[in-house]
């Protein structure tokens, strides 16, 4: 089976956000960037795929040249091969450019079935791998949680308010993987090793037959006007009581402050 | 037109529904613009009553498709915003509209900003706001497609019942879909939905084990109907389901009122309930993070303060 997998690597979750001075970007000194943890769920079920049907799994990002060790991580996970998608034009894109740029990586190699991460962690759209489907024309099961491949069906549990559903759809389709699906394996010393010297190709929008207007910035549908800290949270009161009158003070407070008693 | 979705399973309309026309109404009236609203699937005729009082001038009722397809879904919004020139398109951030809402902007090329917060109209023009990198930034965001599309963060836009014209438009959505629902299991029919709830009751690892989850914890969001939240240390340890997990990795709520016992309030914990409108924490620690958001913070032993405050509770309800 021919398995694609799209990842994006993203600041590490623990790590300071500071504002750039153009107001609108964050400051990537000192950021410690990760795969995406979503995209850690999407690689181990393409490489787990791979393991039981057989076949090849492409790792798949667009990002500025760091995202290579990104990438790397993949490899060292188990993909066989990586395309980074590089180039200035491909910068500042929102969601939908991001997405017309994957899926013409999609439309050039025909690959069998594909995974995103149901969502990037930082900027948390939660739509890339929905909308690619939809560019490609294609079936998608999003927010996966279960997989069953069975011949060109694929079925897939996901959470909805209250219980799950089982979606069904036939292959060429996409999986955006929820939390839940597997646990990621960690990269070891021989796999890391073995990373170093697996491909790696660089696209270029012209390379995926798109003219610059059509991808990053210039592409977007959406563009962030600023970017600012949230209004900081007042801490209220803080009390040390007795159980008792801890617990008059939080009714109190449900009735008085919250007013939902 | 502003076009709102409203999410429907069975006859059932949630509660975002019902924010999302609440919000597509104040919209409509900022833009002078009429308010529609479309419904798919099985039980859609029978909530067209209840989405009027939103104030829709116009509701589009399809009974098709029979299940949920992401596509056929898709399909029938994007039909539906082309023929009435739709300019806006909401959807409340339900787990139908986050699956399916990115397909539609696809079809009509217009730009999509999910769980978005805040609206304001400006010459004219649609801004939204959407916190990112787990709440530690807001993010102000403008269109650039004649359509301008939103998901809503649910529990955070108010409800408002209004006038509207209220005629009724069907339709149906036909073909074949790519994918479908061939399965719903409801696990927890019945109790408060984690994203909808007013009031979440939540606990991390403090609360040392599944029992205190399954009784104390549950006793006491019964009491308030609430519903039950926990931290990932606890859906860890498997003392609670993942559907419960709130954060990062989990979900993101949004109660009037978030009470967190044997939280210590992790970034990763606090990017999914950084918003709710007052939290309480109970933790032995007076260091605990979480005090720094807690709107009531009590350092306590928290086997010592559920039990007094169930009682407490009943006695304020008797
Ligand atoms: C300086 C700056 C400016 C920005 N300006 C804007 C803006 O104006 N408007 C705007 O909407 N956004 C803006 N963004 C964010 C934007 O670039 C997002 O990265 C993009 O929209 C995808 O977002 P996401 O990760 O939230 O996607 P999601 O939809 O959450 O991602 C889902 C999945 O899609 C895949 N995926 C996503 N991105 C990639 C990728 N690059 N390569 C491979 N796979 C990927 C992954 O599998 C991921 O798990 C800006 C970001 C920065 C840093
Ligand atoms: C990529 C990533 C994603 C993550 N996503 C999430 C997420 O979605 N949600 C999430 O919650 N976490 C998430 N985490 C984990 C997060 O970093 C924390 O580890 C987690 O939230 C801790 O859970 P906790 O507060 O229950 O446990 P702890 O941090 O161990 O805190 C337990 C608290 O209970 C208190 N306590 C103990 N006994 C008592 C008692 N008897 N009475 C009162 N208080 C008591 C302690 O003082 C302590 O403060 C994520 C981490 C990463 C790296």
């Amino acid at each position: 089976m021919n398995i694609m997998v799209f990842i994006k690597q993203v600041p590490d979750t623990e790590t300071k956000i500071k504002i750039a001075d153009d107001g609108k970007s964050i400051v990537e000194d000192g950021i410690n960037w990760i795969v995406s943890p979503y995209d850690e769920f999407a690689i181990e079920e393409a490489v787990k795929t791979k393991e039981n049907l057989g076949g090849e799994v492409t790792v798949v990002s667009m990002g500025p040249s760091r995202a290579e060790s990104a990438l790397r991580t993949a490899l060292a996970m188990g993909c066989d091969k990586a395309i980074l998608l590089e180039d200035a034009a491909f910068e500042g894109a929102d969601a939908y450019s991001t997405a017309k740029a994957l899926a013409k990586v999609i439309e050039k190699h025909n690959p069998d079935l594909i995974f995103f991460g149901k969502q990037g962690v930082g900027n948390d759209n939660t739509q890339v791998g929905q909308l690619v489907a939809e560019m490609v024309g294609i079936g998608h099961i999003g927010t996966c949680i279960k997989l069953e491949i069975d011949g060109d069906t694929i079925r897939g549990e996901r959470e909805i308010e209250g219980g799950r559903e089982t979606i069904e759809t036939k292959l060429p389709a996409i999986v955006t993987a929820q939390r839940g699906l597997n646990e990621p394996r960690y990269p070891n010393l021989r796999g890391i090793m073995k990373a170093k010297k697996k491909p790696l190709e660089k696209l270029t929008p012209a390379d995926l037959g798109l003219n610059a207007d059509e991808v990053g910035l210039a592409g977007a549908k959406t563009v962030y006007v600023s970017l600012e800290l949230p209004p900081a949270r007042q801490a209220g009161k803080k009390i040390e009581v007795e159980p008792e009158v801890a617990a008059k003070e939080i009714v109190e407070f449900l009735k008085n402050e919250a007013k939902v008693l | 037109m502003i076009l709102v979705f409203a999410d429907q399973r069975d006859g059932n309309l949630k509660k975002a529904s019902k924010e999302a026309i609440s919000e597509g109404k104040r919209l409509g009236s900022a833009l002078s613009l009429p308010l529609g609203v479309v419904v798919l699937g099985k039980g859609a005729g029978s909530v067209v009553d209840e989405i009027k009082k939103y104030g829709a001038d116009k509701v589009f009722v399809s009974e098709t498709p029979d299940a949920y397809s992401p596509d056929l879904y898709a399909e029938g919004v994007a039909k539906v915003a082309k023929e009435n020139g739709a300019k806006i398109v909401v959807f409340p951030g339900t787990s139908m509209c986050v699956d399916f809402a990115p397909r539609v902007s696809a079809k009509l090329e217009a730009g999509l900003v999910t769980d978005i917060t805040a609206t304001e109209v400006k010459d004219g023009k649609l801004i939204v706001r959407k916190p990112v990198y787990s709440g530690k930034a807001i993010a102000t965001v403008e269109f650039k497609s004649d359509i301008a599309m939103v998901t809503l963060r649910p529990n955070v836009f108010e409800l408002a019942e209004s006038e509207g014209a209220g005629e009724v438009v069907e339709f149906s959505v036909e073909g074949e879909a790519k994918a479908k629902a061939v399965k719903v299991e409801m696990k927890e029919a019945g109790k408060v939905e984690l994203t909808e709830a007013t009031i979440i009751v939540s606990g991390g690892r403090g609360v040392k084990g599944p029992e205190y989850f399954q009784n104390e914890l549950q006793q006491l969001a019964d009491l308030l109907g609430a519903a039950v939240g926990a931290s990932r240390a606890a859906v860890d340890a498997g003392w609670i389901d993942h559907s419960h997990q709130v954060g990062q990795t989990g979900k993101v709520v949004s109660p009037k009122v978030y009470m967190a016992f044997g939280i210590s309030g992790a970034i990763q914990h606090l990017a999914g309930m950084g918003t709710s409108q007052y939290i309480i924490a109970v933790n032995k620690d007076p260091d605990a993070p979480i005090f720094n958001v807690a709107s009531l913070g009590v350092v306590a032993d928290l086997f010592k303060v559920v039990p007094a405050l169930i009682e407490e509770i009943k006695k304020a309800k008797a």
